[in-house]
């Protein structure tokens, strides 16, 4: 005689610690293996393509800041060049290098949150505190040459909105040898973990038929073998004038996921040192870029992408000519990536569930734009 | 005159216990604090001493909240079963070679028994709250206690063979009498002592029933005010337990250099446990369930096993 | 290396359709012209890329697996798709890239607004699934043929899309006035 058993419902959020943020995920257990996992989103919806097509082109950059807040610099810096390739726009060598600098600084400042936090996720505790130590490194420096630590405002159509302190160059070059030897200490703490690697190691994998299908970009594509990084493939802004590799890794596990955004840490800092020898002296804005209420691009659409520390951002930016857009779209990579849950949790248990959840690095401000 | 005395000695370590408890997790704080590069507690009182007491203060101030679809009297009982046996194992510890309360010739057994039990309080307090995440925190805690309960009884018994005795006193007599402590003969048995013990403890790695990145809280989330602080109180008295029981068995007890008295001995060692288990919660992240039972039954039961052999071996080949 | 590809996708795409859906703007036979010379070009470059303009009934799931699976095209990787509200028709935009040799191609697919309607691509590639329920929640285009076309940023029981040109926000309900 067979026990009679049956499923669970699990109401995993809208407030669990997990989630980071407000997302439910409505998993149906029978006993601790997932059955069926339904991703619920929108709580943090505040219609930013709507609010878009109300505003100056100048004025929407602040709400790009807040969709993927951990790296609000490269969302900055992906709606402007949709505006400035419809425009048509040169920008200022100098301002290139700010944005590259800025965006790499904000890139190492996400993937130490996504450390410490994964860390967390899975039961550390300590790595998160030393995480948001070096995040400190970044965020102050970001806050010296934009003003703010998290939602920036810093990039703008046809150059960057202030130039860098006198010294901020040089203070840049400092901290990027103090964060390589910090980094090389969380590899000594936690990589070779029994534990850590227990969890990570083979757990969620992703093929890259799976990658492709579903669209997925950023570290997590890079973790499954395909080489698809928009710095290299497309490259935009001054990228193709730096030597930097994409470290890929072929399992497609949490672990190589894990690897793959360890070693984005180490290109991220040689990409800066190369950008402070090289950056020239110039102008950092467009003589027409200050004057916003003039921004007016001609009737056409333009599509520009770029790699945040998430995966692939794009802005579709549509204008009919006058000074509103006319629709913004925002691809936002966390919102794709997380369409993958409903595939992958399929057969895993609630401890694996929480590994496989938070190696995605999704960010509820983009999700749910 | 004797009930007396043993109602006496039962307040005075209730007492001394709750100060223990209060300054284990300030102790736990200070330390992970510092490992974590940063400084702990440190509003309340010189060196944050007041902490702990300000935060049970405000627990205790907290509205008691029992939910409306908890089993209630299940609910309401379920921190006292949890605490009672982690405080009644205390009877048998033998403070120095003249504090003590039961010279109980059974000791070993009386300690382990009664141990176990609060694993019920565990699963009476995750069964009655009627949360998910309750259910699997306790399901999930039981399932581990009792796995690692095997090995844990295991691993003392290759010193209870070479004593011939299961008295608290008489295995700390033998240990002086051979002039050696039992970590050192028994080491493989020290090892598994001290895994199974971080996992009847629920402390990290092992901390499954309580994870709260994935359960939130598991078996006491929807505990509130004073049931929580003795749901608190029960874990810290039943690590201070655990402490003073390996004492006993692996570091001599009370045994150490004259110029310090025994009881002070004992409290050092054990507080040297206490610092094991805060440093471990700092440094390791979470097992995972099915390791963790593969671990408990594939690897330290065979262990534990594989000791008593050799103990035994040993004992009929040396004569002891 | 773009107008080739593009001459290759339109090649391939009129073949698969079977009639001539996609043409240039000809510029040399004049009388041509003269016929088309209110039709808009339905193969350009935009900003250097491959874009085609398709009408919603000649998009079809035959189409996008031959976009996807045709050795020279190859294109495996949906990476956007746009709703775009004009006020005499709607638009889908497909941004789609081939991850190996790393060449793009935008496919606009119009609609007319009343009852407008755009065959799913989920089962062909499987990220439009959570972008076009977006699209359907806040433009209101149904996508025939999708496992799970319900709103998703937007509770269930919001009224109206807002992304739609005609769309009121209503400030009382939502408590801003």
């Amino acid at each position: 005689m067979s026990i009679k058993t049956e499923t669970m419902t699990l109401n995993m959020g809208p407030q669990h610690p997990s989630t980071h943020g407000v997302f439910r995920l409505l998993v149906e257990v029978d006993g601790e293996t997932i059955t069926k996992a339904e991703p619920i989103m929108g709580y943090l919806h505040r219609g930013s393509e709507k609010l878009a097509e109300r505003f100056l082109y100048t004025q929407f950059i602040p709400y790009t800041d807040r969709l993927d807040y951990m790296n609000a610099m490269t969302n900055n810096y992906v709606y402007c060049s949709a505006i400035e390739r419809l425009l048509e726009w040169e920008v200022p060598e100098r301002a290139e290098y700010l944005r590259v600098i800025v965006m790499e600084l904000n890139r190492i400042a996400s993937h130490l949150v996504w450390w410490g936090t994964y860390l967390l996720d899975i039961g550390a505790l300590s790595p998160f505190l030393y995480a948001f130590r070096d995040r400190d490194h970044c965020l102050d420096l970001l806050n010296e040459i934009s003003g703010a630590r998290m939602t920036f405002n810093y990039v703008r159509i046809g150059g960057v909105k202030w130039d860098a302190p006198e010294g901020w160059v040089d203070r840049v070059k400092e901290k990027v040898k103090v964060l390589r030897e910090n980094i090389n200490e969380y590899d000594t703490l936690v990589t070779g973990n029994e534990i850590f690697q227990s969890r990570t190691i083979g757990v969620g994998k992703l093929s890259k038929e799976q990658i492709l299908d579903w669209g997925i970009s950023g570290p997590l594509a890079r973790a499954s073998g395909l080489k698809m990084d928009v710095r290299k493939d497309e490259p935009y802004s001054v990228y193709d004038r730096f030597d930097f590799d994409i470290p890929t890794r072929e399992e497609g596990d949490v672990y190589a996921r894990y690897k793959v955004r360890i070693d984005e840490l180490y290109e991220s800092l040689k990409i800066i040192e190369q950008a402070c020898e090289q950056i020239p002296d110039g102008d950092i804005i467009t003589k027409k870029g200050q004057r916003i209420m003039m921004i007016k691009p001609p009737a056409g659409e333009a599509y520009t992408r770029a790699e945040a520390s998430k995966g692939e951002i794009g802005v579709y930016a549509i204008s009919n000519g006058k000074n509103k857009p006319y629709r913004i779209k925002l691809r936002r990579p966390s919102f794709v990536n997380v369409a993958i849950l409903q595939d992958l949790l399929v057969g895993q248990n609630i401890q694996n569930l929480v590994a496989i959840f938070g190696s995605l690095d999704i960010v509820l401000g983009e999700v749910d734009a | 005159m004797d009930t007396l005395m043993m109602f006496l000695y039962a307040v005075a370590v209730l007492g001394a216990l709750l100060g223990a408890v209060t300054y284990a997790i300030l102790f736990e704080r200070k330390v992970i604090g510092y490992m974590q590069i940063r400084n702990g507690p440190n509003r309340h009182g010189p060196w944050g001493l007041f902490q702990t007491i300000a935060d049970v203060t405000k627990l205790l101030m907290k509205e008691d909240i029992i939910p409306t679809a908890a089993d209630k009297k299940i609910f309401v009982l379920a921190p006292v079963i949890a605490f009672a046996p982690a405080f009644t194992v205390f009877a048998v510890i033998s403070w120095s070679d003249t504090i003590y309360a039961a010279d109980l010739n059974i000791g070993v057994l009386y300690f382990l028994g009664v141990s176990s039990m609060t694993m019920l309080g565990v699963l009476m307090g995750g069964w009655s709250s009627n949360n998910k995440y309750s259910l699997l925190g306790a399901i999930r805690g039981v399932a581990q206690m009792i796995s690692y309960e095997l090995p844990l009884v295991l691993s003392v018994l290759g010193i209870v063979i070479l004593v011939g005795s299961l008295n608290l006193r008489d295995i700390v007599y033998f240990q002086a009498e051979i002039g050696l402590w039992f970590i050192i003969p028994q080491f493989l048995a020290f090892v598994i002592y001290i895994i199974s013990a971080i996992a009847e403890l629920n402390r990290s790695p092992f901390d499954l029933p309580e994870a709260e990145s994935e359960l939130v809280s598991g078996y006491h989330t929807e505990y509130t005010g004073f049931r929580y602080a003795f749901f608190m109180l029960a874990e810290y008295t039943y690590a201070i337990a655990i402490s003073a029981f390996a004492t006993t068995l692996f570091l001599g007890g009370w045994l150490g250099p004259a110029f310090l008295p025994g009881v002070a001995w004992f409290l050092l060692k054990m507080c040297l446990f206490m610092f094991l288990w805060f440093w471990l919660r700092a440094t390791l992240p979470r097992a995972r369930v099915d390791h963790l039972m593969q671990f408990g039954w594939k690897v330290l039961i065979p262990l534990a096993l594989l000791n008593i052999v050799i103990t035994a071996i040993i004992k009929v080949w040396m004569g002891w | 290396m773009s107008q080739e590809l593009l001459n290759t996708i339109v090649e391939k795409v009129n073949k698969t359709v079977g009639k001539e859906v996609l043409f240039f703007k000809p510029a040399e036979d004049e009388e041509q012209t003269e016929e088309k010379e209110e039709v808009e070009e339905t193969a350009k470059l935009n900003f250097g890329k491959p874009m085609i303009i398709l009408d919603s009934g000649d998009w079809n799931l035959t189409l996008a697996k031959m976009l996807r699976d045709d050795s020279d095209l190859g294109f495996d990787f949906l990476s956007c798709v746009t709703g775009v509200d004009y006020d005499e028709h709607m638009e889908v935009i497909y941004n789609l890239y081939n991850s190996e040799k790393i060449y793009y191609l935008y496919v606009k697919v119009k609609t007319p607004r009343e009852k407008a309607s755009v065959v799913s691509v989920e089962s062909v590639w499987k990220s439009a699934d959570y972008m076009e329920r977006e699209i359907y929640d806040l433009l209101g285009i149904d996508f025939p043929g999708h496992w799970n076309l319900k709103r998703i940023l937007l509770q269930d029981e919001w009224e109206g899309h807002p992304l739609r040109k005609d769309y009121v926000t209503d400030k009382k309900a939502l408590g801003l006035d």
